[in-house]
């Protein structure tokens, strides 16, 4: 699975550790602005009449931040950290990897610029202007082209499981952003999808949920096959399962968009077809997360003494939760209740902060380590209390989304003896108040653990740089 | 560990996936199309998809009623050809489904701009409690010419698909403002800065001749027609976004007289 360490092949690893420090701020960041729009709708002064930052224009950063800025800089930092080390080689192209890093960090930047501004398309998790769209897809391709002519350049004869999944990631992401995105500009901000209407919601959840799925999910697991086994020092628990894993999912996953729709407009056969698999969907995705946990069979002890080991099986523990929780959400009479609440909300993020962004954090720690040479972070306690943070602030989360979403859900359907609806819609709102206050506790808690992440590796990465003198990161090594 | 790997290889296809890139690449790439192709082709050419350009049966749609009697499709969408009422600006409540006037074309760019729709859906289902508190599901036909659909995925606040004049214009201009000062439970933003910025003449003007050149859907000429596109500038003259908005939100969900026991989705 890597190349013999002894033949010191040498890596392209600074544009690595550039994405590395990015993601880390861009975890600050990303989180701090959730919290800031949780707590908007708990306190609306919040708000404090500036355009910019109400509601309605921060949460489209805060969706992008995390997603395309935290979450986009994991998965390059580890995508080209795996690449090189499971293929034994360096990337096709450093220049063009650095040309990646630039483009995605400006179209960060103006993301910053123009979603406070109002620029929007109107579609979730799609929102940035066609331009932005179009400064994506070239760079999107420039990462992918890149990935794939390294795995093709590899002097490993098997391509391992990580870089599958990272392939089928770059595919899907490819074929989703363009679709989606298919606009007719009307000036430099605005422009109208060329869909309308059942189909443009059906492209748009495709596009939603697959962002969800090959973006937030294969890519991740592209993470877990890789990081799971080098710091259990453990193989893969099962080849079998891992190839069953990447083409159950790799068919599987595209389907599910249309569960976002049911009982809408959108024709009943799609949607139910969209629940079908979804259901389906459970054995891949407990399989994958098996093969991860199993691979510490025998080493479980491990986990009281090693803090990174603790943020990716942990994450492997809410990867099977919420992939157990969606399909049950996306069953119709579910579907019915949770449908337009917070339940959603509180999926996403058992997803996103428990899953995707725990197993972000363990990998982050390894790669540190590798990257500057250490043998510990500069405060391998403060991992842990990361860790604990992290835990603790996701289960606030989740636990105030799952009472406020059914709450919702029961509350609007509730009628009263003589036949006639018990709640007005704003008692639902005032009934939520409590709960949104104890989300955006949790999300602060768990955005104090993302800080402390920041200045751990900070802190590791200058005592490394002081121990090793000033030729310790040579530029563009 | 790469010695053993011989002896795990699960098929002969499998192996050669691992050692070759471009055949990894292309297996992985029609996997992923399959899906999508599926679930989105057949929304373009089977009925009940509001797929109308060129074709005044929408694929062959068909609402019937409890005898069986079709409801001819121009009762839904509004035809200025078979109407009583030419024009969008003689067109009638229970005319049918119509393209935004030109303020309301503004008034939708302000919502999308202000992000309402992460907190707002404009989807009814067909529940006995939506419809009590919103009115009756909605249909497909309803958001045909909503290019960016808005039917939201989050109830943060109330549905709005049928919010038009359900209110007066002084109630929403009052809620918009200061939301706390009619709801106070509200959790929404004052918006009473949108009353200071003018509507965007040219870009609205821009949105109409747009609108009629959608490949999908696109607003018939003999609605947008040059007259009415070219009177749309002096119609905006004096608007603000907030009179915009209201505009949007008065006309949302009233286009179609629905009638009892007619089946609009199937």
């Amino acid at each position: 699975m890597e190349a013999n360490q002894a033949t010191a092949v040498k890596y392209d690893m600074e544009v690595v550790r550039w994405f590395t420090i990015a993601a880390a701020i861009y975890a600050v960041v990303g989180t701090f602005i959730g919290v800031y729009a949780a707590s908007e709708l708990a306190w609306p002064f919040l708000n404090f009449d500036i355009a910019e930052i109400t509601f309605g224009r921060l949460r489209p950063l805060h969706t992008n931040a995390v997603i395309f800025a935290f979450g986009g800089c994991v998965l390059f930092a580890t995508g080209f950290y795996i690449v090189q080390r499971t293929g034994g080689t360096r990337l096709w192209s450093n220049k063009l990897a650095w040309a990646h890093f630039w483009g995605w960090n400006l179209i960060i930047v103006l993301a910053v610029i123009t979603l406070p501004l109002g620029l929007s398309q109107g579609k979730e998790y799609a929102e940035l202007p066609w331009w932005i769209d179009i400064l994506i897809a070239v760079f999107w391709l420039t990462y992918g082209f890149n990935y794939i002519m390294t795995i093709a350049i590899r002097k490993t004869s098997h391509i391992y499981v990580s870089n599958w999944f990272t392939l089928g990631m770059i595919i899907m992401i490819t074929y989703l952003h363009v679709v989606n995105s298919l606009a007719i500009p009307v000036d430099w901000a605005t422009s109208y999808s060329i869909f309308s209407g059942v189909q443009d919601a059906m492209v748009q959840w495709w596009w939603g949920h697959n962002a969800v799925g090959f973006y937030l999910t294969a890519g991740f697991l592209a993470i877990m096959y890789y990081f799971v086994p080098k710091q259990a020092n453990r193989p893969v628990f099962s080849y079998r399962l891992s190839v069953l894993h990447f083409w159950a999912l790799t068919f599987g996953y595209v389907w599910l968009g249309a569960h976002h729709l049911q009982y809408t407009a959108l024709p009943d056969w799609t949607g139910s077809l969209g629940a079908a698999i979804s259901l389906a969907m459970i054995i891949p995705s407990w399989g994958g997360a098996m093969n991860g946990m199993m691979t510490l069979s025998g080493a479980w002890d491990k986990l009281r003494t090693d803090y990174i080991l603790r943020f990716l099986v942990v994450s492997l523990a809410f990867y099977a939760m919420s992939t157990f929780e969606g399909p049950v959400m996306s069953i119709k009479t579910v579907n019915a209740l949770s449908h337009y609440t917070d339940w959603t909300v509180g999926h996403v993020h058992a997803g996103a902060l428990g899953w995707m962004a725990m197993v972000s954090f363990g990998a982050m720690y390894h790669m540190v380590k590798k990257l500057w040479g250490v043998e510990k972070m500069y405060s391998e306690d403060l991992v842990n209390v990361h860790f604990w943070l992290s835990t603790i602030g996701t289960v606030i989360y989740i636990v105030a989304m799952w009472v406020s979403g059914i709450m919702q859900g029961l509350m609007w359907r509730d009628y009263d003896e003589y036949g006639t609806l018990t709640y007005t819609f704003v008692e639902s709102v005032s009934a939520m108040h409590p709960y949104y206050a104890m989300r955006a506790i949790g999300g602060a808690i768990f955005n104090l653990g993302a800080w402390i992440c920041l200045y751990n590796i900070v802190m590791t990465v200058r005592t490394a740089n002081a121990v090793r003198g000033t030729n310790a990161v040579p530029a563009n090594a | 560990m790469s010695d053993h790997h011989d002896k795990f290889y699960s098929t002969k296809l499998q192996d050669k996936a691992e050692r070759s890139t471009l055949l990894l690449v292309v297996l992985t790439a029609i996997t992923l199309a399959i899906g999508g192709i599926v679930e989105i082709v057949p929304l373009f050419y089977l009925p009940n998809t509001a797929m109308c350009q060129n074709d005044p049966t929408c694929n062959n749609t068909q609402h019937k009623d409890l005898q069986g009697n079709v409801i001819p499709m121009d009762k839904i969408i509004w035809n200025p050809a078979t109407s009583a009422h030419k024009t969008l600006a003689d067109w009638q409540p229970g005319d049918g489904v119509r393209p935004y006037t030109a303020l309301e074309t503004a008034g939708r760019d302000v919502y999308i701009r202000e992000g309402c729709f992460l907190c707002h859906s404009q989807m009814i289902r067909p529940f006995r409690d939506e419809k009590d508190r919103y009115g009756h599901y909605s249909i497909a036909e309803e958001s045909m010419y909503d290019h960016t659909y808005q039917w939201g995925s989050k109830r943060t606040g109330p549905d709005l698909a049928r919010v038009g004049a359900k209110y007066s214009d002084e109630w929403h201009r009052r809620h918009l403002r200061y939301p706390r000062d009619v709801v106070p439970e509200s959790v929404m933003p004052n918006y009473f800065w949108l009353e200071k910025m003018p509507v965007d003449i040219k870009k609205t003007v821009k949105t109409l001749q747009v609108m009629t050149i959608m490949p999908f859907n696109p607003v018939p000429k003999t609605i947008y027609t040059d007259e009415y596109i070219a009177a749309a500038a002096a119609d905006l003259e004096g608007k603000t976004d907030m009179d915009a908005l209201i505009a949007y939100l008065q006309g949302l969900g009233n286009h179609v007289k629905f009638e009892e026991g007619v089946n609009y989705r199937d």
